[in-house]
């Protein structure tokens, strides 16, 4: 098994400064969960898929969450809910978007797309961990995937 | 208009009467003020939400948070519930997570398949009952963003 084989949550968010705050946040958390950052939509569809660089990756070790930033380069967040909310291999793996916008269209656009859950990015730090524990123990402890 | 359903943020649809109690002292010993309003089978769950029969005097413009759906129910069960309105783009928004007795891999899979957003297996033990609605009330009543009309 190689080392990215027993990831249960991706993060997908192309701002190094909040993923390493997400990263810090969800260390200091009750879980032992591996998360794997990438920082592009198509690094987290061949995250998913296990190609190109994730060519070697086991398909069966999905994800317990897919922490998913809307706004990115190459392909955004609505983009890959889009793939993999539309694809019967990919569809069961749940998606919370974690963003900075609050904007109505981007809530209402990714629920219809079948996002699971959708956190607006709190500003302070100290509120966006709060946010990150109260995801990671539902969505890590206490919620059940297939 | 006065709604005696005004500020409601969670609808528990559960048949059972111990579940649904347990479910309710959860939250308010987890200092939770949401409103709940309780339903007990499908058909009561798809009128609240869609204005209908009780319900009609309900302001839609009133949205939950989040539904917690039991699957196996009189009338109406809870797959049955999750295809109705995961089908329908006026409700499909709807947080929507099945706590259930059933762990099996085929009621998980399938719940997932039809759009439910979360499924949690109810706890047996009780301190674990009430830990779990407790997580729950924190991801789903103030994390979690559910969409407006």
């Amino acid at each position: 098994m190689s080392d990215i084989d027993d990831v249960e949550v991706l993060l997908v968010e192309d701002s190094r400064h909040d993923a390493e705050l997400m990263m810090r946040a969800l260390a200091k958390c009750d879980v032992n969960s591996k998360l794997h950052w990438v920082q592009d939509g198509v690094d987290a569809l061949e995250f998913i898929r296990c190609t190109g660089a994730y060519d070697g990756r086991s398909f069966d070790q999905r994800p317990k969450l897919v922490l998913l930033d809307l706004k990115m380069p190459r392909l955004n967040g609505l983009d890959v809910m889009r793939e993999l909310k539309s694809d019967e291999r990919t569809k069961t793996i749940p998606i919370v978007v974690m963003t900075s916008s609050n904007e109505t269209r981007d809530i209402r656009e990714s629920y219809q797309l079948g996002a699971n859950g959708y956190v607006t990015k709190p500003i302070q730090s100290a509120d966006l961990a709060a946010a990150i524990a109260h995801i990671a123990a539902y969505w890590l402890r206490i919620n059940q995937v297939p | 208009m006065t709604d005696e359903f005004q500020n409601v943020d969670l609808l528990l649809v559960e048949d059972n009467e111990h579940d649904a109690e347990m479910t309710m002292r959860a939250l308010t010993k987890a200092h939770f003020l949401n409103r709940v309003h309780w339903v007990r089978d499908g058909v009561e769950a798809l009128e609240y939400v869609r204005c209908t029969g009780a319900y009609i005097d309900r302001d839609p413009q009133q949205v939950l948070k989040l539904m917690l759906l039991d699957l196996k129910m009189p009338r109406l069960g809870g797959i049955e519930v999750l295809r109705e309105l995961k089908t329908d783009p006026k409700t499909i928004g709807i947080p929507i997570v099945v706590m259930t007795s059933s762990n099996q891999d085929r009621d998980v899979t399938e719940s997932y398949n039809l759009g439910v957003n979360g499924y949690v297996t109810k706890p047996v033990q009780v301190a674990s009952f009430m830990e779990a609605v407790a997580q729950i009330g924190m991801y789903w009543l103030l994390t979690n963003q559910a969409p407006t009309r």
